[in-house]
């Protein structure tokens, strides 16, 4: 098909390729600041090495602007570039591979005549001996992919089956949510299995698991995703650009549809209820302010502002600190970071507020940071180990090698 | 210096404060393109994250998110005789410099003047006998009824997140809000702000001596708020950063908080800062502008081409640019012909300190606009034509910051050192304030001009004001002195000093009274007296509108911002609606 004989339907699958391409999150992993919009280049640090995203504009010597619509399927849902190179699964073509002719027709559609093209070339991924060679992706492929397109969950409402097909497929929140195995592949890659969005590590964040997300309602999770943040959360990491790019645009009815998919995952234990009784302790001996630890004296002196001697923060603005899944996941990693690095809410559309929370890297010392993080997992009822200074030195020198 | 010139947008807006930020998100919601111009630096939440502002030297004492005198310098005299001299450090009166302006470092008192205060000259007509008021004194109406803009402060209101208790909810006078409020069409968005010891105290003594205190309208929100434009303001910690701090909490209404990321999203909005606006460029004939020259950080001369012209900067710098542009003719005190310069009016302020060597106020524990209030002493609510003179105040006591050298200490105390040093640790949490916040009427000879003597660094004449206490005002001071030393009797501290002009008083340029710098480019509806019209419209210039603070007629004891952004929002308003289908003067005479 040539340019040409793109007509006046184009219009609507221009827009419908534009919604996908949100979905995908394109935008988050190839573009970087300062550089045209999808012309590649960000670095994405694997344990094998760098990988370097792609230039995937229109252009058609840097970018993919002479891939047949075939071609471009092939590239995003099975890894495989016309020339017969293999892509890495950094780029989440196991899970695309999900995504129908249909919506592969209105995203190509989309990348050929809606995004500028751009002559922008990316530094080139070079990784170390035997990961560099791209011919042994094909055997991965064979192990750990599946060409099976998306199988809608037998006797599951329609809204449950979109949104599942949004969360195995373009949404591929399963690379990140869902444990990998011996080859670094997702352990599942839909919902009959069990461990499919059921947590990981990402950078030394515990990833928590989606599978039902027994804390938050419906509406919390759609607030979550639509805003970057809900009156329980805000969103930090990784998944702040996810917010960012991908989505914050989505539809309202496409974030319900997630919302209805993961709590009909189920999978996680019932919660306990939060122990009030400890939360009005830990609030009244802050508020009191005699006979300190020197955790609770620091959370005050550097928390407290925001989250207030009762842990709540503030609806939508500043998040709770009872029962949070960062305080209070295993690894402490995530909160670690968190308190040194500070985070940084994204503007949204229907959030346009860009709430921060400043990094406390440069006011506390590690031996501090470990006091805080354990008085915060321990306090209002929170029941996480204690930290230690060697776990905090470790993610201050992660933090100061990634500058 | 190179010349640019840039390319044409619908709207420029000189000044990036309250009156900025408001216009131009209005008015790029309508689809326009709107660039802003702000002559100090950006100030984002990098600057004022938490615990940077925690430093009373750094912004109380230096000043640090003001303009300068050297880049805003202003010159003041007594009267018409005398030589003015340029400030070169703030003293009365502190203006705001960059992103957010003066609405960055506020303290966050959101209060509406009452109705009789907007139609000040026709209250004057009816309840004083001619001959008792000053013979100099032009005091002015707004030019629009309570009903017309009542819809404006409420929305401004929301913007804002404003906490209070309601008084007057259509008509209905609500216990325990201010039953002088006019009438609002929507109750208070959020509950009031906690009461702090002092407050207490006032109130009940207030309450005892007839008067009818109310908590602080603020603009430092009490809960969670999530504003029109979909910007989130936090609930209020109490840390006691409010006045010449930028909030470290989100918690304090500013463009920052309740506009800025909103409006930063905007394709059709963008804005540069460090640009200096010297000039708005007219037509041949005057009648309309062509756009401003500005120099940019670089220094170069650039001129932005616009439709529409929004001079947004603070009160005084708004009249400068029209007097440096030919907008409108220059006001003449003796003739008193012109009308850009006239009906300047600052305000006074007061009271007395009280210590109690028993009583613990926690002063760190505060808040700006924390309080308790009484508007009981404004026109129209006590007798003021009986006692021959015109205004009022709305008394009050606050805690607005445990700040420590900001510290209240008995008398004898020393000012530093060791002995300052004990004083503190003694009397620090042991003393409370009672407080006026004044009106201030406008006179004939008390306006604004061009410098004939001094100069800023590109050349232009500075402004000039003309200003020293009239009779009335002092004599309003002598009489809230007596009502301040009742409600210190009846709270009966240990010890107490009083603060008050008496009635041979000059103005003190050099101790802070407050940023409430009002008229020199009046509303009204004669374009004989007034240099704008309802809109803020220029009478002459129809492109050029002029929101701030420089639209008062005379200054009412109420605080300035919850009009400025009110009219601010009603003349967006009538833009949009009215002035793009057909440009033109908006109101005919």
């Amino acid at each position: 098909m040539s340019f040409q004989a793109w007509g006046q339907d184009d219009a609507g699958l221009m827009k419908k390729g534009e919604y996908l391409s949100r979905l995908g999150d394109c935008m988050a992993c190839h573009s970087v600041s300062g550089k045209p919009a999808y012309s590649g280049g960000l670095a994405i640090k694997s344990d094998l090495g760098t990988i370097y995203s792609t230039n995937i504009t229109p252009d058609k010597i840097h970018g993919i602007g002479n891939y047949s619509e075939q071609q471009f399927a092939d590239a995003v849902r099975k890894g495989i570039l016309p020339d017969g190179t293999r892509l890495y699964p950094a780029m989440p073509y196991p899970d695309y591979a999900k995504m129908s002719d249909e919506d592969m027709r209105a995203l190509y559609t989309w990348f050929m005549k809606g995004v500028a093209p751009s002559d922008v070339q990316p530094p080139e991924t070079k990784l170390s001996f035997p990961f560099s060679q791209r011919w042994g992706m094909r055997f991965w492929n064979l192990v750990f992919t599946s060409d099976k397109p998306f199988q809608p969950i037998g006797g599951a409402s329609a809204q449950v089956n979109r949104g599942a097909y949004i969360v195995e497929g373009a949404g591929h929140c399963g690379s990140c949510h869902t444990p990998r195995g011996i080859g670094m592949q997702e352990k599942a890659l839909d919902s009959s299995d069990e461990t499919f969005l059921s947590g990981g590590n990402l950078n030394g964040w515990e990833v928590p698991s989606l599978r039902g997300l027994p804390r938050w309602s419906e509406q919390e999770i759609v607030d979550y995703l639509q805003t970057g943040r809900n009156d329980k959360a805000a969103v930090g990491g990784e998944m702040t650009s996810v917010v960012e790019h991908s989505s914050s645009y989505m539809s309202a009815e496409d974030l319900q549809a997630i919302a209805a998919y993961l709590k009909f995952l189920g999978g996680n234990p019932a919660l306990q209820r939060d122990d009030e009784g400890a939360r009005q302790a830990t609030e009244a001996k802050l508020a009191a302010g005699r006979h300190l630890s020197e955790g609770e004296r620091l959370y005050i002196d550097n928390c407290g502002a925001c989250h207030f001697a009762s842990g709540k923060g503030a609806p939508g603005i500043f998040p709770q600190i009872q029962g949070a899944t960062i305080v209070n996941a295993q690894e402490p990693g995530g909160l670690i970071h968190t308190i040194l690095a500070g985070a940084q809410l994204p503007s949204t559309a229907k959030a346009p507020s860009e709430l921060a929370m400043p990094g406390f890297a440069k006011r506390l010392s590690d031996e501090e940071v470990a006091q805080l993080a354990t008085f915060v997992r321990q306090g209002w009822g929170n029941k996480a180990p204690a930290v230690t200074k060697e776990q905090v030195a470790h993610v201050r020198e992660s933090l100061e090698t990634k500058k | 210096m190179a010349q640019i010139t840039k390319k044409e947008v619908d709207v420029v807006v000189c000044g990036l404060g309250w009156a900025g930020s408001l216009m131009s998100i209005e008015l790029a919601m309508a689809g326009l393109t709107v660039r802003a111009l702000e002559k100090g630096p950006d100030r984002s939440y990098d600057d004022f994250a938490y615990p940077k502002p925690a430093d009373e030297y750094a912004y109380a004492v230096r000043n640090k998110v003001m303009t300068t005198p050297a880049a805003s310098a202003v010159t003041v005299r007594y009267t018409m005789n005398d030589t003015a001299l340029p400030t070169r450090k703030w003293g009365a009166f502190v203006p705001g410099g960059g992103v957010g302006g003066s609405g960055l470092h506020w303290t966050g008192v959101l209060i509406r003047p009452t109705p009789t205060d907007i139609k000040l000259k026709s209250y004057v007509d009816e309840a004083y006998r001619p001959g008792i008021l000053q013979e100099d004194m032009r005091v002015r109406d707004f030019p629009f009824s309570w009903e017309e803009i009542e819809p404006w402060f409420d929305k401004f209101e929301r913007i804002c997140g404003q906490s209070g208790k309601t008084g007057n909810l259509r008509g209905q006078i609500q216990e325990g809000g201010d039953p002088f409020e006019g009438p609002r069409s929507n109750p208070y968005p959020l509950p009031p702000l906690e009461d702090t010891l002092n407050n207490v105290m006032f109130a009940e003594a207030a309450k005892k001596l007839g008067y009818h205190p109310f908590p602080n309208p603020s603009a430092a929100a009490s809960r969670a708020w999530t504003n029109p434009y979909g910007n989130q303001i936090a609930p209020c910690n109490y840390c006691g950063y409010c006045s010449k701090y930028p909030c470290l909490n989100y918690s304090k209404a500013s463009p920052q908080t309740a506009v800025m990321d909103a409006l930063k999203r905007m394709d059709n909005f963008s804005y540069e800062v460090n640009a200096n606006v010297l000039k708005v460029v007219l037509h041949d004939d005057k009648k309309t502008a062509k756009g401003v020259i500005y120099i940019d950080e670089q220094g170069n001369e650039c001129f932005q081409p616009a439709k529409i012209v929004v001079l947004s900067s603070f009160q005084l710098y708004n009249v400068h640019l029209m007097l440096l542009s030919g907008i409108g003719k220059p006001y003449d005190p003796v003739t008193e012909e012109g009308v850009v310069g006239r009906n300047y009016a600052f305000l006074s302020n007061g009271g007395a300190t009280l210590f109690f060597k028993d009583k613990h106020f926690n002063p760190f524990v505060a808040a700006g606009p924390t309080g308790q209030m009484f508007n009981d002493i404004s026109p129209g609510n006590f007798d003021g034509p009986g006692l021959g003179f015109l205004g009022g105040a709305k008394i009050h006591s606050s805690q607005a910051t445990g700040t420590p050298m900001s510290a209240a200490l008995p008398k004898g105390t020393p000012s530093w050192g060791a002995g300052w040093k004990e004083g503190l640790e003694e009397w620090y949490g042991h003393s409370m304030k009672v407080s006026i916040t004044t009106t201030c009427m406008s006179y004939r000879d008390v306006y604004l001009d061009l410098d004939p003597t001094y100069t800023n660094e590109h050349g232009q004449p500075l402004l000039r004001i003309t200003f020293n206490w009239k009779q009335n005002e002092l004599k309003l001071q002598q009489y809230l002195k007596g009502i301040v030393g009742n409600i210190v009797q009846e709270l009966n501290p240990d010890s107490a000093s009083m603060s008050f002009l008496p009635m041979d008083a000059d103005f003190d340029l050099t101790k802070y009274v407050s940023t409430h710098n009002v008229g020199g480019a009046i509303m009204g509806d004669d374009p004989k007296t007034s240099a704008l019209n309802k809109y803020l419209q220029c009478w002459d210039v129809h492109n050029v509108f002029v929101p701030g603070g420089n639209a008062f007629p005379q200054n009412f004891q109420a605080n300035p911002t919850d009009t400025i952004g009110a009219i601010t929002l009603m003349a967006a308003q009538a833009i949009k609606d009215r002035y793009l289908n057909n440009p033109g003067p908006l109101v005919q005479v």
